[in-house]
């Protein structure tokens, strides 16, 4: 009986996986950072401009610029970053998209490798590309091949880890909206990365948050960019279906 | 480093207007160590000033307890059409400066 | 109650940490001084300035700050400066605004950074030489300068 009522909801609302009880950040944060995310002298538009700037330049040995490429960032671009992670055909595994730009930059512009993810002129070009999703909705890619990493990081989110011994969900399922010290526990979607957050007092990535949490538990992080971090954002994005995509946002 | 300057581009004569800046810059305040236990030497920005057709009509002196990528606000009465130029200096006497024309009619 | 033995080895060894940790700080003393060196020792008189911060502060990197004082702002009666305290970060000068008649308003926003719950206090002075001034408790859940 109850899979009956499950599945005619299901069928009935396709695409609303989730009752709307999901918070962002943004929910969870105090009427001054909204205001600070909002406000036109919002700190992260230094690296929306730095992308804008990039975008056009020349680079690497093939001296080609992006938009050699792709074109109009504000038209190629839209809706991009609320799609990915996606399937890289090549290499035949899921990337993210500060992957995908970097398999960009080493595959068309022949730029000398390696470079560090965090490297700031990539992630301005990430938060450039980000920002022409700005409040799209987050649209996970239904490609079948990235079904078995997107099942590997709902595995991770619920795995124990470190020597707190705590899984993703212990905190941000079972207890998001509660506290943790003062800091309200959110429900941990990615609706806005790369971000600007005061405590790192610049923009990063999604990488650098999940290695923040994983160092919480005092587990040793996965590097940047493995494949353990993209299942779990490729998870992260399905659980977030259909929240809208801040681009840039602010958090604490 | 860049600069974000918000000021209108035209005002009435004798109104008052606001100019906000917000400074490309990481503001290091020289307490920190890094991750080989040394001091990270302190760079940040010590002053903002604000230039009306050549004369100043505000200063901020700015210690380390500004944030990074620091914001400053402040007004200004509009009289004469002319250039407003914004400088900020670093604690390495380093001058980064910035224009804008303010059309008074 | 007795004073054990742990107790008091615990007290001991936790002194010199205790004032190591102090001496990097600024104090309310340090913070007087400071304002004294503003003032030249003229007196203070709590008014005419409007200090407006949160008093709830999620992380102390970024708290938004704006003062207002209640001038003419005419060539002859102007605020001058306005200069802004902390108590705990390491230097209690923590930005110094100057002003004039073609400021035509006195009023200044920033950011600053708090190393904790603390009072902060703005200073203004006047053209006739008086000194004006607020100050607002500010409660930081999360303080600036901490380890990520």
């Amino acid at each position: 009986m109850r899979r009956a009522i499950v599945f005619t909801v299901a069928f009935l609302l396709p695409g609303l996986a989730w009752s709307d009880d999901r918070r962002t950040g943004y929910d969870d944060m105090n009427a001054d950072l909204q205001a600070l995310q909002d406000d036109p002298m919002n700190p992260a538009t230094f690296w929306v401009l730095d992308g804008e700037r990039l975008w056009s330049e020349p680079a690497g040995t093939t001296a080609q610029s992006c938009a050699d490429c792709h074109g109009s960032a504000e038209d190629s671009m839209q809706g991009v970053a609320a799609r990915y992670p996606s399937f890289d055909e090549s290499s035949g595994t899921a990337v993210d998209l500060l992957g995908r730009i970097a398999l960009c930059q080493s595959r068309h512009q022949q730029t000398a490798q390696p470079r560090d993810r965090s490297d700031p002129d990539r992630l301005a070009l990430l938060a450039y590309v980000t920002h022409q999703s700005r409040g799209l909705p987050i649209m996970p890619d239904e490609d079948p091949r990235l079904a078995p990493a997107r099942a590997r990081g709902e595995a991770l989110f619920s795995s124990r880890m470190g020597q707190l011994n705590l899984s993703c969900a212990q905190c941000h399922d079972d207890n998001a909206g509660g506290y943790l010290a003062a800091a309200r526990i959110p429900q941990a979607h990615p609706t806005g990365y790369p971000q600007y957050r005061l405590e790192w007092e610049t923009i990063g990535s999604l990488d650098r948050r999940l290695a923040g949490c994983m160092t919480g538990v005092r587990a040793d992080p996965f590097a940047p960019g493995s494949p353990e971090l993209v299942a779990l954002e490729l998870f992260l994005k399905s659980r977030a279906a259909g929240l809208t995509v801040e681009a840039l946002p602010i958090r604490p | 480093m860049s600069v974000l300057i918000n000021i209108p581009d035209s005002a009435a004569p004798g109104e008052i207007i606001e100019i906000k800046l917000l400074i490309q810059h990481p503001m290091e305040t020289g307490f920190r160590t890094g991750p080989d236990g040394a001091l990270v030497p302190r760079d940040i920005i010590e002053s903002v000033t604000c230039l009306y057709l050549g004369e100043e009509v505000f200063r901020a002196d700015l210690y380390p307890a500004i944030t990074a990528n620091p914001f400053v606000g402040f007004h200004l009465r509009a009289d004469t059409t002319g250039e407003i130029e914004f400088i900020w200096t670093d604690n390495a006497g380093v001058t980064s400066r910035e224009a804008r024309t303010l059309t008074v009619a | 109650m007795t004073l054990s033995r742990r107790t008091a080895l615990t007290a001991l060894l936790s002194l010199p940490l205790v004032l190591q940790t102090r001496a990097a700080l600024a104090t309310p003393e340090s913070m007087q001084a400071a304002l004294d060196d503003f003032t030249g020792g003229a007196p203070v008189t709590p008014g005419r300035v409007t200090l407006k911060i949160p008093l709830l502060v999620e992380n102390g990197n970024s708290v938004p700050l704006s003062v207002s004082v209640d001038s003419p702002m005419t060539a002859e009666d102007h605020v001058e400066q306005i200069a802004i305290f902390n108590e705990i970060n390491p230097l209690p000068d923590t930005a110094r605004f100057h002003l004039g008649p073609r400021s035509g308003l006195a009023a200044v926003e920033t950011r600053i950074r708090l190393n904790g719950s603390q009072t902060v206090h703005a200073v203004a002075r006047m053209t006739d030489g008086s000194f004006w001034s607020a100050t607002t408790d500010v409660i930081v859940t999360a303080p600036a300068c901490r380890e990520v």
